[in-house]
């Protein structure tokens, strides 16, 4: 069995956390510079507020809707997701760190009552952090991931939904259209309704192994794991992804540091090959490494890094991630079970977005060597290139909220 | 899990137990003590811990002054008498947890209790382990 956990409007819910005010209210969030829409509370896109739309267009919409409107603030977001994934590490021993607010948990060999179990992991979450989560439990990830969407759906779900009778679902799935299924994209999606298959109960009943001659591999094992038949581990799936980590539990326990470094420096390789593969740049990497939970005194760390130029250069991730180890991660004394790097801010290779005051590639590895001084002058987690940078950054996203977990000026302010 | 780390507090209270003199190495050296870290005396569930920041004078009596940090532990269930964290109509307030009377109450006479079921939105945020106060200008923050 496995376990998905993926947080509500994970944007907007993390501006919701420190902020009681906004709760419950529709909010969204922009991209980079402001340009777009990228996410939305509940409450915003029951107005019919579209995603991925250009802000300036939908301004004055947003104004008289009274809808309230932040810039991304990837260090609350790098920092809040940090802290859902360690505590989901409560609930199994293997768990894979999906996407900023998406999480896999293996349920192997563990015999519970699986909806009460479903319903701890919220209540937990949403205790200990603030986030509100769905959770979908199910035998496969295909499985896992559309029971999540159900469990969010449906209100008599209640953010749980476990789909373990197959069979007794197929009610329901002759309702969710084929491309709400993970890794069915809007190209096969296209061609499945060419060939009438429409819901995902039309696409289970195909035979895999035709599918397989007909369309692709993937096609196919999707059609496996909609059958309850595992195709995908954890670490495996079949689509690229939004965000990329790459973290895994170690042997052995690792007790120093360059061995830390040295195994966070081949989780950052493999994660900037993934990168590259889908012709990506990175601007925000987090980094992370913990005793895990199952320990007498658990200890966990996290770090987030803002580049000041987006990369895709292995060399300087590689590097910025055994800094953070080093200087903010590293605890003598623990016994490190698990670490990993991940990914969390991308944007395609082109368009790149320049304004006037983006430094250029050529001078990336020389405000390489800023960011790095400036975690070793901080200890701090978030750090900026340089001060002159970090107004440039301001200046285009003047939404920010304050980066309350991150920074000591920008702490919640509670009334006494 | 990261709160911001206070490592800066490991090198003031760090000490060692074995002296630097020259020589052949002693068998104590093994065992490294790891030093003092506030992170550790401080905060238990790092991940569900938030640091907040006081504004005002209700809280004057339980030691708690206007500009404070506030250690938040969210994952503690509240008693009877903890200091919480609410928030209440919106706003985050810090106040006593009385539970048998569903107030919250200041530690201030000028400020009246607020009875709980009065607040039109009320939910607890967590739990305030400790604060921390400066009493030195020119300190960091």
């Amino acid at each position: 069995m496995f376990a998905l956990i993926d947080c509500n409007s994970f944007f907007a819910s993390c501006e919701q956390v420190f902020r009681p005010d906004l709760r419950g209210l529709p909010v969204v969030i922009l991209s980079n510079n402001d340009g777009c829409i990228v996410a939305r509370s509940m409450e915003a896109k029951a107005l019919g507020i579209p995603d991925l739309e250009p802000y300036f267009k939908l301004k004055s919409q947003l104004e008289k809707n009274g809808v309230h409107v932040f810039s991304s603030n990837y260090e609350l977001y790098g920092d809040l997701s940090n802290r859902v994934m360690t505590t989901l590490e409560k609930f199994s021993p293997d768990i894979e760190i999906y996407s900023i607010d998406e999480c896999f948990l293996s349920l192997k060999g563990m015999n519970m009552d699986l909806p009460k179990y479903g319903h701890l992991i919220r209540k937990t979450v949403m205790k200990n952090t603030g986030m509100p989560v769905g959770v979908g439990i199910a035998p496969t990830k295909t499985l896992a991931k559309l029971a999540s969407r159900i469990a969010k759906d449906s209100a008599k779900c209640e953010y749980v939904c476990v789909l373990n009778d197959i069979k007794s679902w197929h009610a329901v799935f002759r309702k969710i259209p084929v491309n709400k299924v993970w890794g069915i994209g809007r190209r096969i999606t296209k061609r499945l309704s060419d060939n009438q298959i429409y819901s995902v109960y039309d696409l289970m009943k195909q035979d895999s192994r035709q599918m397989k001659k007909s369309y692709n591999v993937n096609v196919a094992r999707t059609i496996d794991e909609l059958n309850g038949i595992e195709c995908y581990g954890l670490e495996q799936a079949p689509e690229p992804k939004k965000q990329i980590f790459s973290t895994r539990s170690f042997g052995q326990k690792i007790i120093n540091c360059s061995e830390l470094e040295q195994s966070v420096s081949q989780y950052a390789t493999r994660a900037c090959v993934k990168l590259r593969q889908q012709k990506h740049l990175v601007k925000t990497i987090t980094v992370f490494a913990s005793s895990g939970h199952f320990v007498e005194h658990p200890y966990s760390r996290s770090a987030v890094i803002k580049l000041s130029t987006p990369t895709n250069d292995s060399r300087q991730i590689i590097s910025v991630a055994r800094q953070a180890i080093r200087n903010v991660i590293f605890r003598q004394g623990v016994r490190f079970a698990r670490a990993g790097v991940g990914l969390i801010e991308l944007q395609p290779e082109k368009p790149e977005q320049l304004d006037a005051f983006s430094p250029t590639q050529t001078i990336k590895s020389k405000e390489l060597m800023v960011v790095m001084d400036e975690i070793n002058k901080r200890h701090c987690p978030i750090v900026f290139a340089s001060q002159g940078l970090d107004q440039n950054w301001k200046m285009n996203r003047n939404l920010k909220s304050p980066s309350y977990t991150t920074r000591w000026e920008d702490l919640p302010r509670v009334r006494t | 899990m990261k709160l911001i780390p206070l490592s800066y507090s490991d090198s003031v209270l760090r000490f060692f137990s074995s002296s630097v003199a020259a020589g052949f190495p002693s068998p104590a050296d093994d065992y490294v003590e790891k030093g003092l870290s506030l992170d550790e005396l401080l905060i238990q569930h790092p991940s569900a811990t938030y640091l907040v920041r006081a504004e005002g004078d209700s809280m004057l009596g339980s030691g708690i002054f206007s500009n404070d940090i506030l250690i938040v532990d969210r994952s503690l269930t509240p008693k009877n008498r903890d200091i919480v964290i609410a928030a209440i109509d919106g706003e985050l307030t810090c106040k006593y947890l009385n539970l048998y009377l569903r107030q919250l109450v200041s530690a201030n006479p000028k400020y009246p209790p607020i009875a709980i079921s009065d607040a039109a939105d009320f939910i607890i945020e967590g739990v305030v382990t400790s604060s921390i106060r400066f009493h030195r200008s020119g300190l960091p923050l």
